[in-house]
C-alpha cells in the first residue's frame, strides 16, 4: 500500500507519463467497454451494416422514412464503404494492434535481454559477433526487411495474407536490436559496481547475481526498451498493412488505413472513414511517447534537472 | 590524416558488411519457401492477363539459366553475389521487358529530392526550435508552449500526411490531392512544370517535416542543457559574452555534434516513413513503385528496391561518419 502511494505521488509530479498512462488506460477502458457494445465477430467485419453511413446516433435505412418499423441503428463513428461499423472497427482494431504490438514488443524485449547480457558477460567473438548484427540490422530500414518476408509469405499461397499472431511474430524477428544494445551496455558498467563485485566476491552464483542484484536495477531500461519495442512493432505492423501486406480480413488499424487509400475514401467524401483510424493511432503514438518520456525521467535522473 | 587505417578498415567492413547481408538475404528468403514463387509468379502473370505476352517463354528460359536453378545452391549463391556486384538487378515481372533498374530510376530522383530537402528542413529546424527551448533567455512562449509541438514527432508521418490531404486538399481545395504533377501535363524541363511539382511536393514535404522536426528538437534540448550546465558557459556569461554569442558560439555549437550522429542512424527510419508517406500521396518516387510491385508481387523488383535503397543508406552513413571527424575537431579517429 505505501509503495502504491508512493508511486502514484511519484507520477503526479512526472507529467508525461501520467499522461502517457492517462490515455492507456482510456484506450483499455475504450476496448473493453466497446466490446459490450458490439458484436466483435460481425460487427467490425464487411456487410455488417449499410455501407458509407456518416456519424449518427440514430440510423433510418431509406426505404424506410419514418422508422416506424425498425429500431434505429446508431452507427456514432459512422461506417465504411464496404459496410463495416466503424465504432466496432475501433473497439476490435485498437485491441488487435495493441496485442501485435504487446507480442512482437516482449518477444523483442525477450531476445534483447537475453542477448544483452550474454553477449556482455561471455564477450569475445560471440560478444563481437551480436555486435556487427546489431550494427548491421539498424542500419537498415526494418520495414524494408518486413516488406520482402511477408511479401514472400502472402506469395506461398495465392491470396492468403497473415494472421494477426504470424504478423507479431515477423515483426518480432526485427524488434530485439535496440533492448540489445541498451541492456548490454547497462550490463557492462553494471559489472564493474561495487555491489556486484561484492556479491561476486560473497560467493553468489551468476544467475544469482543476474537475478537478484542486475535484473532489479535494470527495470526502468527494461521498462524504456519495452516501450521503445512495442513502438517500433505497432510502426511496422502499421506500415505493412498500409502496404497491403496485413491481415486483409481483420479488422486492425493499419489494413483499415489501407483500405482508406485503396477505396479513395477522400474523394467519395467519406472522411470518418479515415478519422477513426488516424485519430486511434496518433493517440496510440502519442501515449508511447510520452511513457517513454516519462520512463526515460525514472531511468535517466539527468534529464530530470531538464526542468 | 584524420582517420587511422583501423577505423577505416573497420567502417568499409561494415559497408561491404552491410551490403553482404541484404544481397545474402534477398537470396535466401525466396529460397527457404518449399514452392518456386518465381516460376509460378511468372505464369500467374501470363495467364493473368490472358494471353501469353510474346517472348514470355524467353523470359523463363532466360531466368532459369540466369539463376542456373539447375546448378548446385552454392554455385547459384556465388552468381547472385556475382550480378549484386556488378548491379544487375534483373528484369521486373509485371512490367516485362522493362529492367529492374528501369522501374528504381524512374522514382529514385523523386525520392531523393524529397528525402533530402525535408531531411535538411527538419534538421535544421529541429535543431534550432530545440536549442531555443533549452535557452534560458528564450521567452516563455518558447520555452513553455513550443515543446507541445514535440508531440508531431510521435506521430507516424503517414498518418500526418493523411490528415493534411484532407484538410488542404479535400476540404480547402488549396493544394492537390496526390501524384507528383497534374494527370494531364506532359513533363518537360520548363518553370510551370518545375512549379508544378513544387506545388504537388508540398503536402508530402509538410508530413515529413512535420513528423521530423520534433525529434531533433527533443535531441538538441537535452543536449543544450547539458553544455548549458558546463563550466566554460558559467565563465564566459560572466565574462560578459554577449548573449547571442553564447548562445551560438558557446551553446549550439557544441551540442550540435550528437544531432549529427543523430543524422546517420535516422536516416534507416526516415526512409521506411517516407516509403508510407509516398504510398498515401501517390508521389511517384521509390515508395510508391514499392507499394506497386508489392500488390503485383514483383519479386525482382521489391527485392531491387530494398537492395538499392540498402546501399544508398550505408553508403550516406559512411560519408557522414567521415564528415564528422571534420566537423569537430576534438575527434579524431587516429589509433583509435
Amino acid at each position: 500500500m505505501q509503495r502504491i502511494i508512493i508511486a502514484l505521488r511519484y507520477i503526479r509530479r512526472n507529467v508525461s507519463l501520467a499522461i502517457g498512462l492517462g490515455i492507456l488506460i482510456f484506450l483499455i477502458l475504450f476496448a473493453v467497454i466497446g466490446s459490450f457494445l458490439v458484436d466483435t465477430k460481425v460487427d467490425p467485419y464487411p456487410l455488417a451494416g449499410p455501407a458509407s453511413v456518416a456519424p449518427t446516433l440514430s440510423y433510418c435505412p431509406r426505404t424506410d422514412p419514418e422508422c416506424a418499423q425498425v429500431e434505429p441503428v446508431a452507427y456514432p463513428f459512422g461506417t465504411d464503404g464496404q459496410g463495416r461499423d466503424l465504432f466496432a472497427v475501433a473497439v476490435v482494431g485498437t485491441w488487435m494492434t495493441i496485442r501485435i504490438g504487446l507480442l512482437a514488443g516482449m518477444i523483442g524485449l525477450a531476445i534483447g535481454t537475453v542477448l544483452g547480457f550474454t553477449s556482455a558477460y561471455y564477450g569475445g567473438v560471440y560478444d563481437a559477433f551480436i555486435q556487427w548484427t546489431v550494427d548491421v540490422l539498424l542500419t537498415v530500414p526494418g520495414l524494408l526487411i518486413l516488406i520482402i518476408i511477408a511479401s514472400t509469405i502472402a506469395g506461398l499461397e495465392n491470396g492468403k495474407t497473415l494472421t494477426i499472431n504470424q504478423m507479431g511474430l515477423v515483426i518480432a524477428l526485427l524488434a530485439w536490436m535496440g533492448p540489445t544494445r541498451t541492456i548490454r551496455s547497462q550490463v557492462l558498467s553494471m559489472r564493474e559496481r561495487p555491489y556486484v563485485m561484492m556479491a561476486r566476491l560473497n560467493g553468489m552464483s551468476s544467475l544469482g547475481i543476474i537475478f537478484r542484484e542486475m535484473i532489479p536495477n535494470l527495470l526502468p531500461y527494461l521498462g524504456a526498451g519495452l516501450v521503445g519495442s512495442v513502438t517500433g512493432a505497432i510502426f511496422a505492423s502499421m506500415g505493412l498493412a498500409a502496404l497491403g501486406l496485413g491481415p486483409l480480413r481483420e479488422p486492425t488499424l493499419g489494413v483499415t488505413i489501407y483500405w482508406v487509400i485503396n477505396q479513395n475514401a477522400f474523394l467519395r467524401g467519406l472522411w470518418w472513414w479515415a478519422a477513426v483510424p488516424i485519430v486511434i493511432v496518433a493517440l496510440i503514438f502519442i501515449m508511447l511517447f510520452l511513457i517513454s518520456m516519462g520512463l526515460d525521467e525514472v531511468a535517466n535522473p539527468r534529464v530530470r534537472r531538464a526542468r | 590524416m584524420r582517420y587511422s587505417k583501423q577505423y577505416l578498415l573497420r567502417r568499409v567492413g561494415l559497408l561491404l558488411l552491410i551490403i553482404w547481408s541484404a544481397a545474402t538475404f534477398n537470396f535466401i528468403i525466396p529460397r527457404i519457401t518449399p514452392r518456386n514463387p518465381l516460376r509460378e509468379k511468372l505464369l500467374q502473370e501470363a495467364s493473368r492477363s490472358g494471353y501469353i505476352p510474346i517472348g514470355f517463354d524467353e523470359m523463363v528460359a532466360a531466368y532459369e539459366t540466369k539463376f542456373g536453378l539447375d546448378l548446385p545452391i552454392w554455385r547459384q549463391y556465388i552468381n547472385y553475389l556475382g550480378d549484386m556486384a556488378r548491379l544487375d538487378l534483373g528484369f521486373s515481372i509485371a512490367s516485362y521487358p522493362k529492367t529492374v533498374w528501369q522501374v528504381i530510376l524512374e522514382g529514385l530522383p523523386w525520392t531523393i529530392g524529397l528525402l533530402a530537402v525535408t531531411t535538411i528542413i527538419a534538421f535544421a529546424l529541429g535543431t534550432l526550435l530545440g536549442a531555443l527551448m533549452a535557452w534560458q533567455n528564450s521567452g516563455p512562449f518558447v520555452r513553455y508552449v513550443m515543446p507541445s509541438i514535440l508531440i508531431f514527432g510521435a506521430i507516424p508521418a503517414y498518418v500526418i500526411a493523411l490528415s493534411l490531404v484532407y484538410f488542404f486538399a479535400f476540404r480547402l481545395k488549396i493544394l492537390p490531392t496526390g501524384g507528383g504533377y497534374g494527370i494531364s501535363t506532359i513533363p518537360a524541363l520548363s518553370i510551370p512544370f518545375i512549379l508544378e511539382i513544387l506545388k504537388h511536393s508540398i503536402l508530402p514535404a509538410l508530413a515529413l517535416v512535420l513528423a521530423r522536426t520534433g525529434g531533433w528538437a527533443l535531441g538538441m534540448r537535452g543536449m543544450m542543457v547539458t553544455v548549458e550546465g558546463e563550466d566554460y558557459m558559467t565563465f564566459a556569461e560572466a565574462k560578459g559574452v554577449k548573449d547571442w554569442r553564447l548562445f551560438y558560439k558557446y551553446g549550439v555549437r557544441n551540442a550540435l555534434l550528437p544531432q549529427v550522429t543523430g543524422l546517420a542512424l535516422a536516416l534507416s527510419f526516415v526512409v521506411s516513413g517516407a516509403v508510407l508517406v509516398e504510398l498515401v500521396m501517390g508521389y511517384p518516387g521509390l515508395g510508391t513503385k514499392l507499394a506497386q510491385a508489392v500488390t503485383q508481387l514483383d519479386y525482382f523488383v521489391i527485392q531491387g528496391i530494398v537492395f538499392v535503397i540498402i546501399l544508398t543508406l550505408a553508403i550516406a552513413m559512411l560519408v557522414i561518419d567521415l564528415l564528422y571527424p571534420l566537423l569537430d575537431p576534438r575527434i579524431s579517429y587516429e589509433g583509435g
